[in-house]
This record gives C-alpha cells, structure tokens and sequence, in this order.
C-alpha cells in the first residue's frame, strides 16, 4: 500500500499543529461557533447527540495491520473502546471529547493517518471497490489514480468551500463495486480501442434526499487528464452550484437543473483552459505510485487443497460460511475473506478495539499485514492462502467476526441513526438488530440468498436505503418514529433507486413487515431468482398488496 | 474591537485606499438568472440601477469603487485612472463578464477586490484563479468582506496578495496562517507545479 514520504508526512504533521491552533483558539473564544464549524468538520469531528463524532479517513479502504491497532489504541484512549466503520470506509468514534481531538490526530499522524476533508464542503475521501487489486474481474487497479486524486484533493485551494460535500469514486472492475454511479463525480477506468488505460467519466449522482444516478458526461477520458478534468467539473460547480439553499446544493441539482448536455458544454469550455495545465499527470508519477500497489510476493500455488477441500465436506458451519465470505482471486491458491461486523443483534460495522486487535493479527498471519474496509461495513483480508482459510475461520469465530451472512438479507448497512445522529427522524441500529434476530435461522437465511438490506435514519441516507433491493428509512409523524420501506434499488452496473411501497410502518412492525416481504418472494421466485430480480420481474404490486392486506 | 487590518504579502500595512460601498438596497431582491449561464440562482441580487445611481464617488484620493459603478463612469473617471486612484471591487456572484469586455487590459487597475459577504463562499477561490490565470491580471488582488485567518492560505495559493483581515481579528496571528503547509500537494496559482514535479519522491 502506499507508504508517506517526507512529504506526505509534513503535510499531515503540519495539518496536526494547525487543527490544534485552530481548537486552542475556539476553545478561548477566538473563533466563533459558525466560523470554527468548517474548520472541525474538515477534520472529521460533528457536534452529536451525546459528544464530538470523529470520523477518521480510510483512503480507499486501505488498511494496514499497524493501523488497525492504532485505531484500537485510540478506541481505547480516547473513546469507549470501539468504532464504527461507515459505508464510507471510513472509521468513526461516537464519543471523542472536543478538546482531545488534537491528540487524536496527533497519533494518528504516527501511522500515517489523518481526519483530512472527511467531512464538511471539500472533496472526501476517495471511495473505491474493497476487492480492488485482487478481484478476478479487475480490468484496471484503481488505486493509484485513487491515492493521487487524495493527494490532489487534499487542502485544493480551490475548492476548500464548495457549496455542499463532494464525493469522488473510482472502480476498474466489470461489476462495479464503488457505486460510481452514486457519486458527485464517479470515474470508471477502462481499456481503449488501442488499450489505452481510458476514462469514463460520471457526474451528478449522490443518494440524500434527492436521490439521482449520475450521467455520463465524458465516455472516453485519457487518464492524463484526469485531474484537470475533475478540476473543471468541480470549478463550474463551485461557480454555479446554489449556495442559498443547502438542499439544493449538490452538483446532481446543478447538474438537473441545466441538463447534462448544458452541463457538459460548460465543462468542457473550461476544460479548454485547463487541459495540459501543470497539475497534468505524466507517466512517471504514475509509475511512482502505482508501485506501491503491485500485486503481493504470491506463492506459486495450486487452486486446490485437499486440507481446505476436507473441511468444507466435514464441517458444515465451516463451509456456510465458505460460501458468504470467502471470494474469488485473481492469483490461484488465494481467496479473498469478508469478515463480517454484522453479527445479530449488534450495531452494523461496529467492531470493538478487541477485535480490531484479532483482525490485525490475522492480516499480519495470513494476509500480508493488509486489510480492506467495504462499503458494506465490514472488513477484507484480501489475499489468504487456501490452507489458511480454515485457521482464519476459527479464530475469526472465536471473536464474532465470522457470521456467515455477508450479501446476505442480515448483513445490514446502517447509519448510527438516532442513538447517536442529531439530524435522525428515528433510531436505525435498533431496527437492524431486530430484523436480524427475526432472521436467526441460517438456514432460512441461505435460502433467502442474495438480499441487501439497507437502513438510514434520515432523508440523508448516510445508510444508502435507496439502492437496497429493501430500503428502510426513518421518518417523523407528530413527533413519533416511523419507517417507510422501498423495494428495488440496487447498486451496480445496473443501479436503481428504490420504490416506497406504501404508508410508513411502527419499529415494532418492521421485522413483520421484511418477513412478509420475502414470503412473496419465496412464493413467486424463479429457481435461481434473487430477490431483487423478482421485485423487477413483478413490480412491487404483488409486495405491496400482501404487506398491506 | 480591533479595526480591521490590511495585509500585503506577508506584512501588516496602511491601507492607502477607500473603499466606497453601494448604498443599502431597499427594492425587492431580483434573482439572477445569469447570462452565459442558464443557472445562476444564488439568491443574491446584483447592484441595482438605484444602487448605482446613488454611489456618492469621492472627488479625490485613491478609491476601490463597485464595478458597476465604475462601468457606468466610465468616461469621466479615465483621468484618475490614468493617475493610478482607480480600483475595482465586486462581490462573489457578481460575473465578470461586462468588466472583460469594456477593459481590453484589466491591469489598468492598480488593484482589484473580491468581497465576499460569508467566508463559507469558496467562489471568491475560483475567482481569484481566473483573474490571475485567464485574465492575466499582475497587479495587487485584496480578498476583502468576511476574510478570516483559517482561509488566508487558501487565498494565497488561488492568487490573492492582499487581504482585509474583519474587524475584530488579529492581524498578527493570522499572518502565521500564510504559512500553514511548507509543501502543497497540488499546483494552484502561487505555485504552478505540484508537488512531483518540485521535488524528486521516492
Ligand atoms: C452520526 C453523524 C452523521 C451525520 C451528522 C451525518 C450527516 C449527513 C448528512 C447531513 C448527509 C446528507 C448530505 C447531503 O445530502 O448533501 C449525509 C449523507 C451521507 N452520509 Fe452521513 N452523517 C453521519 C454519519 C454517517 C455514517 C456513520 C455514514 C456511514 C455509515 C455516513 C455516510 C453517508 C453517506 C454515504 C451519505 C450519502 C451521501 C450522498 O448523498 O451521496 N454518514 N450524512
Ligand atoms: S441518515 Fe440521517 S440519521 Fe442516519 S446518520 Fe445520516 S444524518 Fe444521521
């Protein structure tokens, strides 16, 4: 993974001291509260229910061994113990205190970490598929584009005070795993006709209360140009993008309003300008950094192992949880493992810094020190030798890493929602738990299959309820918690944003309600249907009419 | 309160120039509907004809006046110009547009301004950018209105040289501000090249 030079670590040295000048002074009354509010929330920390939450930036997902048990450490020092990892991969604390943030960053600095633009109007960080580099259907490794657009983006001047967040995702792979289409600006990476490493460029999406999938406003984009392309998009927007109406001033409204071909003619006149400008890349700093993402020292393997073989045939825990967690590999002889922080009944994408300490080990054993965060919520060890598998299962068992639901309807995503949210209309972890407990069975679950379940607190939808293929979203009535329920979004190459069924549902109704949902479905699937391809085949009347009868 | 202070470069200095503001509109707020752009809804209003028209242009000395207002002296004011007592400022959803066609050489003006009312607005960066990069503008660049120290990097790097720190700040601390980061990462206007291409990485 990629590894600071002298350079990077000034910078992120230099951000400490300047974020602890910037709280000395709000904290003696030098800056006010609307003038310190962008300065913390470009470092992570948001004013909560109940203290600071500090979100910690994992650029792309990249984890190492030595940084995971620095964040334990910090989970334990600064904060209760755990943490939550966010559909953004990123890491968040729910109860840091104010005046300690500094320390925090200040030790985050040691492994080469920082809470840089994780929030506030500036591009965050960059997002990227979690099985990049090792997914069998990889076309292009994503990575070093990624890790030089952070670099780009990090402290731009010019777009320090965009009109609203600006969020940026890469993916090189066939199935798309980064929601590109979801996101202020989504770039696809590809091979040309003369297999040119190409561009296709996406712009106007995000989730939030307006949800809208982006369009393609650049089909083919040499990878040179990347930066300076990004830079006339988001000039326009920072030109033209509505300032006086929060909830409208996302690129996708600017981007509707004009209308993409509008849009694009703007773009590309300001492009003119700034094409070959000097913050184009050249091969060789490609080269610098795409070197730190060169595949692992693989042992040349068979794609077999009698011992792995053995256990599966044996075991029958062991092999269903082999078939939700353990994935295909480009190198023969290693898999890729989810670990799963959705065990039932606790809150999604925690993990606790005991089993951040565990998960570290078990990347340094078996996993060349590296981990993965998704943006499902859970955590990667990417490249385990098959004989491996079976002794990753068990100690991953040991610690309530290794439910064997991933993509299955219990792998909930979640947002922290009202237990710990101020802007939720209703509390989320709380119904994920009791979805999760009413689907206990195993079993059942296995036969349910592919099912994403996804739950916000909010219209924000910080837990992406629009592109679940069940959406649950928090709303208000008189003052009380309801949830509206959506069937039919998916992410993907083949995105959809979800349909609301009908007339919102009482927390204690909703594990009724998912069970009702899936009867229709086992009544009506096709052998080898997965839920969302019978809500698309059917609409959702035949859903709806048995929900609500 | 502290008055507010001038920063050029990297000092504290007088400032040897008026700045004249529009009179306060009391007409109904228009909303843009820009032209180049379909969509300028920002909500703000530009300057009215009113506004404009009731500008009290001090005689003498060296004054920053509204663009507007100066497009609309134009003729009369190219003596004082000459002279070197005519600047320009215009706030953040202003266009240049009219500036850019009446002024064939923007550096007749020995400074331009940018206000900007809330220092969340990030367009006056991309102005900044424009004026020095596209317009060639080589003379002074004052960031004035809602200017705080937090953002006085950030100005730097997008062309600006002088800034008018609000009323109430210090001046001197927010003068360490200009130094925040030794190595920026990307190139902007202060430094043209990115870090790579300054430096050799390992
Ligand atoms: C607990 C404090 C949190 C607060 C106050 C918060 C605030 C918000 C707000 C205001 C939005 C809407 C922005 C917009 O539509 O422009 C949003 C969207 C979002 N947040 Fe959060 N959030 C929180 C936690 C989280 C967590 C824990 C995650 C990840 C699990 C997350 C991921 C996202 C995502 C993915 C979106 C949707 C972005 C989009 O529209 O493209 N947030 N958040
Ligand atoms: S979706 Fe709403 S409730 Fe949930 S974390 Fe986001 S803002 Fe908070």
């Amino acid at each position: 993974m990629y590894q600071y030079d002298v350079i990077d670590q000034t910078i992120v040295n230099e951000r400490v001291s300047q974020f602890r000048d910037q709280t000395a002074r709000y904290l003696n009354g030098k800056l006010t509260d609307d003038e310190f509010r962008p300065l913390r929330l470009q470092n992570g920390l948001y004013i909560q229910r109940h203290a600071p939450m500090l979100r910690i930036a994992i650029p792309y997902g990249l984890l190492s061994s030595k940084q995971l048990r620095k964040l334990a450490d910090i989970a334990d020092r600064f904060d209760r113990g755990y943490g939550h990892f966010s559909t953004r991969q990123n890491l968040q604390l729910n109860w840091p205190k104010l005046e300690e943030t500094p320390d925090i960053l200040e030790e985050l600095s040691k492994v080469e970490m920082h809470a840089i633009q994780t929030s506030g109007n500036c591009v965050r960080n960059i997002t990227t598929d979690q099985y990049a580099g090792v997914a069998p259907d990889e076309i292009i490794d994503p990575r070093a584009i990624a890790e030089i657009l952070r670099q780009w983006s990090t402290f731009h001047p010019e777009f320090s005070h965009l009109p609203r967040k600006f969020k940026i995702a890469v993916s090189g792979s066939k199935q798309d795993r980064a929601i590109v289409q979801a996101h202020d600006i989504g770039l696809e990476f590809y091979y040309d006709k003369e297999e040119k490493m190409a561009i296709r460029v996406w712009v106007g999406g995000g989730l939030g209360r307006t949800p809208i999938l982006g369009s393609i406003i650049r089909e083919h984009l040499e990878w040179h140009h990347v930066l300076t392309y990004c830079e006339a998009i988001i000039r326009v927007y920072n030109l033209h993008g509505r300032r006086d109406n929060i909830f409208k001033a996302r690129i996708k409204i600017l981007v509707k309003n004009l209308g993409i071909e509008e849009f694009r003619k703007q773009v590309e006149a300001e492009w003119l300008h700034l094409k070959n400008s000097p913050n184009t890349i050249n091969e060789n700093e490609l080269k610098r950094v795409a070197k730190f993402f060169t595949a692992m020292p693989y042992e040349k393997l068979n794609d077999q192992d009698s011992t792995y073989d053995e256990a599966i045939q044996n075991n029958r825990a062991f092999a269903s949880w082999v078939k939700r967690s353990v994935h295909l590999h480009k190198q023969k002889g290693y898999r890729t493992i989810t670990l799963s922080l959705k065990p039932h009944g606790l809150a999604p994408g925690d993990a606790t810094s005991a089993q951040m300490r565990i998960i570290a080990e078990l990347a340094d054993l078996y996993s060349f020190g590296e981990l993965r965060v998704s943006h499902e919520q859970n955590l990667i060890l990417a490249d385990v030798k098959l004989k491996d598998i079976f002794k990753v299962w068990e100690k991953a068992k040991a610690h309530q890493l290794a439910t064997p639901n991933i993509g299955l309807l219990t792998d909930i995503i979640c947002c922290p929602g009202g237990d710990f949210c101020s802007l939720a209309n209703a509390k989320s972890i709380p119904i994920a738990t009791s979805i999760q407990e009413a689907f206990d069975d195993l079993d059942y679950l296995h036969d349910i299959g592919e099912l994403e379940l996804n739950i916000s607190g909010c219209m924000n939808a910080c837990g992406h309820h629009h592109v679940g293929h069940i959406g649950i979203l928090g709303v208000d009535k008189d003052g009380s918690e309801w949830y509206q329920v959506t069937i039919g979004g998916k992410q993907g190459n083949d995105a959809s944003i979800g349909t609301v069924i009908g007339p919102s549902f009482a927390a204690d109704e909703m594990p009724g309600v998912i069970k009702k949902l899936i009867n229709v479905y086992i009544e009506h699937r096709d052998p080898e249907e997965r839920f969302i391809d019978t809500v698309r085949r059917l609409g959702i009347n035949p859903f709806k009419e048995y929900v609500y009868a | 309160m502290l008055n507010s202070q001038l920063i050029l470069n990297q000092s504290i200095i007088q400032d040897e120039w008026t700045f004249v503001p529009l009179p306060n509109a009391n007409e109904e707020v228009k909303k843009q509907a820009g032209k180049l752009v379909l969509y300028k809804l920002t909500g703000e209003s530009q300057p009215s004809e009113l506004q404009i028209n009731e500008t009290v242009i001090p005689q003498t000395g060296k004054i920053i006046l509204p663009l507007r207002v100066y497009l609309k002296n134009r003729n009369t004011l190219q003596a004082r110009l000459k002279n070197d007592e005519i600047s320009l400022w215009f706030a953040t959803h202003e266009i240049l547009e009219p500036l850019l066609a009446s002024e064939k050489n923007i550096n007749v003006f020995p400074l331009i301004a940018v206000f900007s009312e809330r220092f969340q607005d990030g367009r006056i960066f991309t102005l900044g950018n424009l004026l020095r990069t596209r317009y060639q503008f080589t003379n002074i660049l004052r960031a004035c209105g809602d200017i705080l120290q937090d953002q006085l990097f950030y100005l730097k790097r997008s062309g600006f040289d002088s800034y008018l720190i609000k009323a109430g700040k210090d001046s001197n601390e927010a003068l360490k501000a200009l130094q925040s980061f030794s190595e920026p990462y990307q190139g902007a206007v202060d430094i043209k090249n990115p870090v790579w291409k300054r430096k050799v990485r390992s």
